[in-house]
């Protein structure tokens, strides 16, 4: 028999129908909550900024459904689709979305700075590659304490320059923890590519773990069968003893860095382009061969989520201003 | 009374919660099977093994990082940063996330994490081994301070320091790690947030920290000869602050100076000064003097560095100022 790792790397199977399918309506509940707040946030209605992850959606579902419960994440700048994936209600998202205590960080953090420990969100992090060395502490407490366990790091290639990387993967692998690095790898750092900001081309920058001896699984981040497949292997491996594993996923940024972003930078056929070849969504639902009319059906239910969730969200409390100093202590 | 020096102190209290709690262990360069660059941990690696006393590559993002992980998950690690110019490197680590990670996550998650750090001249070190740091940090909302003077308060201040549940970032000063004291035979803690009166006085309030306590009782001793009586207090912990007794001793005595190794300006006396002239300002007899280290890069050269940082002398020179103004 196969291992799961070699089904990953030939193309994958033995995904159930039944579960792409789930994939398929978390995947577009991620995408209509996105295009929900791009819209909340050009309203007016949602303070601060925002980073949307369309696009990228199958790399947090496929790697979230991977994971166990109690198994911990720690995400990025664009963090709304691994919260979702990793189990956070989308209210409590959205709530966050409106400063309000109802929310997932209780009005403290906002869209940068989900956290849901519950759940294992450890919290996104607005420093580029600033959660990955907190992620190899979790693991390394989870080997210290015995436990089967894994502790996975969301980041993106422009984070793949950064000390806090190297320095992580580097004491990661020396001490054999029980983590997964994630790159998604969606070819821009902010409005820098990849050409301008590594020597190496844009689709070999998972060899940086070859460096460190690390284990390296590579899949297209655009097919969530493959990063579920390879993210089940990434676990599997990194609970062996034998160290982490990058997880190197392309992806495809398919909006701006961030909402209102004009992409100046950007060669618009080819964004055109890669929205009608590489969209996600689209490619699970060809798969799927799905009607119109089933995915209106998926499409209303979700969409139904996401209008309840800024519902809910709108009817929440505001903090009181003094609460700004409860929590600075433990 | 058992008489131990500093720095069998800070060993004392890592090896009683090393023993009484699994969930501590020690992460730092050089800290295994040399025992740090300071001899602190030595022996550790023996009782305790590699597992918990870890030696780490040189990498203090990763060292600070891990360890906040680590404490995220329940865990007590204690970071050794071998030179407090070195926390320079880890400053993001420190600073965004652990500082951070209780008031972005809305009280979910806390992180009883102790980074031990040591600097100080006169060794002639140079300009990126000496440094005194500390006044960085009372700036960081979410992280605590503490910098010990003495054995007892090292110890007692060290153990609070890894059973609170917040990030604490202590600092020893390496010239106090030979100085002896007496320790209570069985460890007691000391509360973060209370100063140590050293010496009662009435004309001045001295309140320093570091070497410059004992550079302070020094000055004291001095002074007396001039029939001027000194209060010597360290405050002990810079954050939390014991403004009260701060406060309570400069109405007394109604003048005040400060003193720290680090540079004067912007230094913790700044903040000192501002607290006492706000809480003493009708008390008061003369200005705050302040001492501190000139504003320099500490110079490699004996007779430079002795000139730059203060000593019993420059504490002297700065009470008789505030005496000379009544």
């Amino acid at each position: 028999m196969a291992t799961v790792e070699e089904r990953a790397e030939s193309g994958g199977s033995g995904v159930s129908d039944e579960m792409l399918r789930g994939f398929f309506r978390e995947m577009l509940l991620i995408r209509r909550f996105e295009e929900k707040v791009e819209e909340r946030f050009r309203a007016g209605e949602l303070p601060g900024f925002l980073h949307v992850a369309i696009g990228q959606e199958a790399t947090a579902t496929g790697v979230c459904a991977a994971l166990a419960r109690e198994d911990v994440i720690a995400s990025t700048h664009r963090a709304h689709g691994h919260a979702i994936a990793k189990g956070t209600p989308v209210d409590r998202i959205m709530a966050e979305l409106y400063g309000k205590k109802e929310g997932c960080s209780g009005g403290f953090g906002g869209s940068m700075h989900l956290y849901d420990v519950e759940v294992g969100l450890l919290g996104a992090n607005a420093v580029v590659a600033g959660g990955i060395p907190g992620i190899v502490g979790s693991a390394l407490a989870f080997q210290l304490k015995g436990e089967q366990r894994v502790a996975v790091a969301f980041f993106g290639d422009g984070a793949t320059n950064a000390g806090t990387f190297h320095e992580s993967l580097n004491l990661g692998q020396l001490w054999k923890v029980p983590a997964v690095f994630v790159l998604e790898n969606n070819g821009w750092a902010e409005s820098t590519p990849t050409v301008q900001h590594s020597p190496l081309p844009v689709d070999e920058l998972g060899k940086r773990a070859l460096a460190y001896g690390m284990k390296l699984i590579e899949v297209d981040g655009q097919d969530v069968e493959l990063v579920y497949l390879a993210a089940l292997a990434s676990r599997e491996h990194a609970l062996s003893g034998k160290g982490p594993v990058l997880l190197h996923l392309r992806t495809n940024r398919l909006t701006g860095h961030y909402v209102g972003d004009p992409q100046v930078y950007r060669d618009k056929e080819e964004l055109k382009r890669e929205r009608e070849t590489r969209d996600p969504i689209e490619l699970l639902r060809a798969r799927l061969e799905l009607s119109d009319e089933e995915l209106a059906a998926v499409d209303s239910e979700v969409t139904a989520e996401v209008e309840a969730a800024v519902e809910f969200a709108k009817a929440g409390t505001d903090p009181d201003p003094e609460d700004a100093l409860k929590w600075v202590y433990a | 009374m058992p008489e131990v020096t500093y720095r069998e102190a800070v060993r004392d209290a890592l090896t009683r919660a090393l023993r009484e709690d699994e969930g501590v262990f020690l992460m730092g360069e050089d800290i295994a099977e040399m025992g740090g660059s300071m001899a602190v941990t030595q022996g550790l690696l023996h009782e305790f093994g590699p597992k918990r006393i870890r030696n780490t590559p040189i990498s203090e993002m990763a060292i600070v990082g891990t360890a906040i992980g680590a404490a995220m998950q329940g865990m007590r690690p204690i970071v050794e940063i071998m030179y407090e110019d070195f926390l320079t490197l880890s400053m993001e680590q420190l600073v965004n996330q652990a500082a951070k990670h209780r008031t972005m996550s809305g009280g979910q998650l806390k992180v009883p994490l102790t980074i031990r750090t040591q600097g100080g001249a006169g060794w002639s070190p140079g300009a990126q081994h000496a440094q005194q740091l500390e006044a960085w940090f009372v700036h960081v909302p979410g992280l605590k301070v503490v910098f010990a003077s003495t054995p007892e308060d090292v110890r007692g201040l060290l153990w609070t320091a890894i059973h609170d549940d917040n990030p604490v970032v202590f600092f020893e000063h390496r010239t106090l790690y030979p100085v002896k004291g007496e320790v209570p035979e069985e460890l007691e803690p000391i509360p973060l947030g209370k100063a140590r009166i050293h010496r009662e006085g009435t004309d001045v309030t001295v309140v320093a920290t570091g070497r410059l306590v004992h550079e302070s009782l020094k000055a004291a001793e001095e002074a007396e000869k001039d029939g001027i009586s000194v209060e010597v207090v360290d405050p002990r912990t810079l954050l939390p602050l014991d403004e009260g007794a701060i406060v309570a001793s400069v109405r007394k005595t109604t003048r005040c100076v400060t003193a720290h190794e680090a540079v004067t300006r912007a230094g913790f006396g700044a903040e000192l000064a501002a607290i006492v002239q706000h809480g003493a300002f009708d008390w008061l007899d003369a200005p705050i003097e302040r001492v501190g280290a000139r504003f320099t890069p500490l110079p490699f050269a004996p007779v430079m560095e002795q000139w730059v940082v203060p000593h019993a002398a420059d504490v002297l020179d700065a009470v008789r100022r505030t005496v000379a103004r009544a």
